[in-house]
């Protein structure tokens, strides 16, 4: 099972003129074993209903519910979220100075399985993770994400989610600024993730070039904090010709 | 042209940081601050104490282990001569009083070539009551030495510890202030690193109610490199205050500088002043320093001051960068974003923090010794946020 489930979701900011809602109302289901996109233009909201979901303190969601397997999510610190299956692959995953990929990999698994991965298999385990994404071995002596390219943090996050094998991924555009190889790289990790059938995936990207590698069940389109339209993998090849244009617009003659 | 080398001549010929006052022996060049100088504002004077009468010593000298690899010596000298092996005068009131009170100076010296397998160990201990000590630590040129120099048991100490650095040896010195609660340790700690020497000192300031340490250096020929590396955890109503000086006083030297601290604790306070001058004969100079600080409760305060003085645009580079700040709401979410609690999040990123600078050390028993020291902070730092929660 890994049901998510995004009802009434309502989030708000705070800024310097005061609290400024960005989720205005998100509805959206992902089955058991379904990768669903969320595509949308800059500062519709996208990234704001990742971080709100994974519980980043700066996010206060307002009204509604965030399911997992019909566990309620909203309630629960960030960690606790991890803990009850949940992953968020990083738009810009943070520098951790001193602390090196393998010690922060080793704690990260203890904390979700509650005991500690065996020293032998789980250093073989990591290598062959690392290499999976091309990363060679010396990334895991390194401190975590500190002097990494670009690429090199996305395919981290994708070691990260092989390893940590979370029941529902959240990739906060982990597309964005990779090469064409890289991209491949991190598209198969996904795809590896989501073989089993039974993990979930809610996409989130901007372009749809990474849909060419990680087939969709479903698009949804993001404007203004809330789903504007859905369809199956065909609405992304419409965006690809017509771009957010249409919809932004509609959203506003709405408004 | 005449007019701006004249000038340029001036700034040479009496250069140096307004921020350092002239070394001196003598005690009437050192007067009793008052608090409002620049160099002592920091400083709560009033528990300085012994530090700043002259009043003697009261108590007993500090009881000294050692361990010595073979060729190494360590004499008693006469408070003249360690005048005249010094590197320099004492730059503050407190060393001066360290020299003149401290009955006889002594001298370690490890020989030129010497290749030292084993680390030297010098460890002082404090019975109480006010005390000074002047040591000389001479190393021979191309000697390679590890020289580890820890306080410990209680005392008001004032300490001058002069280092001198033959050309092409390579050097690590520690000095790691262990002290009990109650102790007090002020004084100045001068280095001269040798033609092409490659010094590295490293000072970790962990106990104590008050630690004061001026840490000047300066280089007596060209090509010379210094790393200085310092760690402090500052507790509740602790003073750890280090100010460093780096001359840059010969062609083509190089200096890195990083230090770190943890504060926890109602009036916690430590201060960081780095100053880097760049004499117009240093050219091909290269220098960056670098403080770090880390609030772990409210209530502390750190003080950074970085300065650099340039006095030479032919340098390799120089720069320098502070920050003090409470943990990075950012790093945290992440860690805890992959599962791992507040608490050990927080853990995580203290050790890395500090993992940074003692896997530099190259010393085991210090970095186990350090290591051990940091678990106890954690502990303490894990038991206030369980504190503040309940």
């Amino acid at each position: 099972m890994s049901e998510l489930r995004i009802s009434g979701l309502h989030v708000e900011v705070e800024t310097e003129t005061g609290p400024k809602e960005i989720l205005k109302g998100v509805d959206l289901t992902i089955g058991t074993g379904q990768v669903h996109a969320i595509m949308g233009p800059n500062g519709s909201g996208k990234s704001t209903l990742a971080y709100s979901i994974a519980g980043h303190p700066k996010y206060n969601i307002t009204s509604g519910s965030v399911t997992l397997d019909g566990v309620e999510l909203t309630e629960m610190t960030v960690d606790q979220r991890a803990r009850a299956g949940l992953f968020l692959s990083m738009q810009y995953p943070v520098e951790v100075p001193g602390v090196s990929v393998a010690n922060f990999l080793r704690t990260a698994k203890t904390a979700l399985t509650g005991e500690a991965p065996k020293v032998r298999t789980w250093v073989k385990e990591v290598n062959a993770a690392m290499e999976k994404v091309g990363l060679d071995s010396t990334f895991a002596t390194r401190s975590l994400n500190e002097g990494f390219s670009g690429g090199e943090k996305k395919r981290n996050e994708i070691a990260q989610l092989d390893l940590l094998d979370p029941k529902f991924a959240i990739l906060d555009e982990t597309d964005s600024g990779l090469d064409i190889d890289a991209l491949r790289i991190v598209s198969e990790g996904v795809n590896r993730y989501t073989e089993a059938g039974d993990r979930g995936v809610l996409l989130i990207t901007h372009y749809t070039r990474i849909l060419k590698y990680v087939k969709p069940d479903f698009v949804h389109v993001f404007v203004d904090g809330h789903v504007v339209a859905q369809g199956g993998a065909e609405l992304a090849d419409q965006l690809e010709v017509s771009g957010y244009d249409e919809f932004v617009k509609a959203a506003k003659v709405d408004a | 042209m005449t007019a701006v080398s004249n000038v340029a001549e001036a700034v040479e010929a009496n250069p140096a940081s307004h921020l350092h006052p002239t070394p001196s022996w003598e005690l009437t060049d050192h007067p009793l601050p008052s608090g409002r100088e620049e160099v002592w504002r920091f400083t709560p004077l009033r528990r300085l104490g012994a530090l700043l009468t002259d009043a003697g010593v009261s108590g007993q000298p500090l009881k000294w282990e050692t361990r010595l690899p073979a060729g190494v010596s360590l004499e008693p000298i006469s408070r003249e001569q360690a005048r005249a092996l010094s590197v320099e005068a004492p730059i503050d009131r407190i060393s001066a009083l360290a020299a003149l009170n401290c009955g006889v100076g002594v001298q370690l010296n490890v020989p030129a070539d010497a290749e030292l397998a084993e680390p030297i160990l010098l460890t002082g201990i404090g019975t109480g009551g006010s005390v000074a000590e002047h040591l000389v630590i001479t190393v021979g040129a191309h000697a390679r030495a590890t020289i580890v120099l820890r306080y410990t048991g209680s005392a008001t100490l004032a300490d001058k510890t002069d280092l001198v650095i033959g050309d092409g040896a390579e050097v690590t010195f520690v000095t790691i202030a262990d002290w009990a609660e109650d102790a007090t340790h002020g004084g100045h700690h001068a280095v001269s690193v040798g033609r092409d020497a490659q010094v590295r000192t490293v000072t970790a300031s962990l106990g104590g109610d008050l630690v004061r340490l001026a840490e000047t250096a300066r280089f007596a020929g060209p090509g010379g490199s210094l790393e200085q590396f310092g760690v402090y955890f500052v507790d509740a109503g602790q003073h750890v205050e280090h100010r460093l000086f780096v001359d840059h006083n010969e062609p083509r030297t190089t200096s890195y500088v990083d230090y770190r601290g943890a504060l926890q604790g109602k009036d916690a306070h430590s201060v960081w002043v780095g100053d880097v001058l760049i004499r117009k004969v240093a050219e091909g100079t290269n220098t960056y320093e670098t403080n770090k600080n880390l609030l772990l409760t409210d209530g502390c305060r750190a003080d950074s001051i970085p300065n650099l003085e340039i006095e030479t645009g032919e340098i390799e580079g120089a720069g320098h960068s502070s920050t003090t700040g409470r943990f990075d709401d950012e790093q945290l979410f992440y860690l805890r974003s992959r599962g791992i609690s507040e608490s050990e999040a927080r853990q995580l990123v203290v050790r890395g923090f500090f993992a940074q600078i003692i896997r530099r050390i190259g010393v085991p028993e210090v970095e186990s010794r350090l290591l051990k020291v940091l678990e106890a902070e954690l502990e303490v730092m894990v038991a206030t946020a369980q504190g503040d929660l309940a």
